[in-house]
């Protein structure tokens, strides 16, 4: 893990933050310098919602370094209510029991810690929602 | 003490995990017996979670209910014996994961199981002072337990946050508040050491049972009043039998005390037990009960609390999630998975 690249995406990581761009109102996450619709370098910052539901999951038995003491666990792409697409563990929930289309809230969790001395990656992942 | 503006509660928020294991499961690998007097439970982090991202999920509850902009809280406050950093705060990840950074106070405190109530205290103060309009204080903990001890059978995982703000728009009115302090060695954790120390009996009479005595004592004498006045008593729970036993050397009946014990359902969470008790029993608060709030922490000392709740409560705390919640969301997990969550299996 790069420090340097993950204090980087702590806004996205942490908190969900995106940008819309102020000419064409074209809304992505992570955040982008420049639009992919229309070019512009303008944005204003956007914090998506965190609910959205599961577009399609599977179960990971291998995972890739970094992320092996979370196995077997579910990865997912889910859909936010803001109709941003994006890939992420599905968390407080067994992995047979995830679902396509299940209503779920973004929560942030340890992702990766390199050991005992390593910098410790907070991000987000999405467990089903708690209070519809 | 109070201070000299009139300062409340605005928000609260809770956060347990949802594994839980049995300590008749405990009892089995280290005892050969799954015979315990009482059932009781234990909340249990799972593989991704420590006490910053429990500390986090308790800030955004209270945030949620608070609705509130988070540049205005001017410190965010946590407390835990447990944290995932040595040298590194914790609260500044709360901070930014509830985007109250970069113009606020951030750190951790540390007083064994009552540093929440000690950031309470500078909180109010900070408020009360008019040098913040709101202040974010709480205490997480995944409590850790060498295997086989005592303390393995109901150390928790759990957290709650309260945000401080002016009276006029809070759902429970600081009356007034105490501590009582003294350099008592009853439990320890040494630096580097993976698990605290304890002094056994020595962690009641002198320890839990004085400090919260002296520091309840303090406030019902500062504010003229007595168990009778109060509605509701949450004690700091380190297991069931001493917060129904230092209520009772107080004068407050099981009733008051015992729905906001969750030793048996989740543990003693450490920082988080006191204020997760009293996220519960504000959760089933009516306006103008009176609630005394008292933690302990092992070193020692205790801090009470006297609060009132308003009329205001019932349209605030339906934003926000209840502690029912957290407690009725569970899975059991047997020892062997316990000790993968918890990392007592060292692979290399």
């Amino acid at each position: 893990m790069q420090i340097a690249k993950s204090w980087r995406q702590q806004p996205s990581n942490l908190r969900l933050e995106g940008t819309r761009c102020t000419r064409c109102d074209r809304l992505e996450f992570p955040a982008v310098i420049r639009c992919s619709a229309c070019g512009c370098t303008e944005f204003e910052i956007c914090q998506l919602s965190g609910k959205g539901e599961v577009v399609v999951a599977t179960t990971v038995f291998e995972a890739a370094r970094d992320f092996g003491e979370h196995v077997p666990y579910s990865a997912a792409i889910v859909k936010l209510a803001e109709g941003i697409h994006l890939a992420a563990m599905i968390t407080d929930v067994e992995p047979r029991d995830v679902y396509v289309g299940m209503k779920v809230e973004m929560v942030t969790r340890r992702i990766a810690a390199q050991g005992d001395k390593g910098p410790i990656l907070y991000a987000y992942k999405f467990a089903p929602l708690l209070m519809p | 003490m109070k201070p000299n503006w009139a300062v409340g509660i605005v928000g609260y928020g809770g956060y347990i995990p949802r594994y839980r294991i049995d300590a008749s499961e405990v009892n089995r690998v280290w005892k050969d017996s799954n015979m315990l007097a009482g059932r009781s439970f234990k909340a249990v982090p799972g593989p991704d979670e420590d006490t910053a991202t429990i500390a986090i999920q308790a800030a955004r509850n209270a945030m949620q209910m608070a609705q509130i902009p988070p540049g205005e809280l001017r410190a965010i406050w946590f407390g835990t014996e447990s944290k995932p950093y040595a040298v590194k705060p914790t609260s500044t990840i709360v901070a930014d994961a509830i985007g109250a950074l970069p113009h606020a106070n951030a750190a951790d405190w540390e007083f064994a199981c009552k540093p929440g109530t000690e950031a309470m205290h500078a909180a109010i103060a900070m408020v009360g002072s008019g040098m913040a309009p709101y202040a974010m204080c709480g205490g997480a903990d995944t409590a850790q337990a060498r295997p086989g001890d005592i303390l393995e059978y109901n150390t928790g995982a759990g957290g709650a946050s309260f945000i401080l703000g002016a009276a006029g728009e809070s759902l429970a009115i600081l009356e007034a508040s105490t501590s009582y302090v003294t350099n008592t060695p009853d439990f320890f954790r040494r630096e580097g050491q993976p698990y605290p120390s304890h002094g056994q009996r020595f962690t009641g009479k002198p320890a839990y049972f004085h400090h919260i005595h002296a520091a309840v004592s303090e406030l019902m004498n500062e504010t003229g009043t007595s168990a009778d006045d109060f509605k509701y008593a949450v004690f700091h729970q380190p297991n069931y039998q001493f917060p129904v036993k230092v209520a009772a050397s107080l004068g407050f009946p099981k009733e008051k005390v015992v729905p906001f014990i969750l030793t048996s359902q989740i543990g003693n969470t450490y920082s988080g037990a006191a204020l997760l008790g009293l996220a519960k029993a504000l959760d089933q608060a009516e306006a103008g009960d009176r609630i005394l709030l008292a933690s302990y922490g092992s070193g020692a000392g205790s801090d009470a609390f006297s609060f009132t709740v308003t009329d205001r409560i019932e349209k605030i705390r339906r934003r926000g999630i209840p502690i029912d919640v957290y407690l009725k969301r569970t899975r059991l997990i047997d020892y062997a998975m316990y000790a993968r969550y918890r990392g007592k299996l060292r692979l290399n």
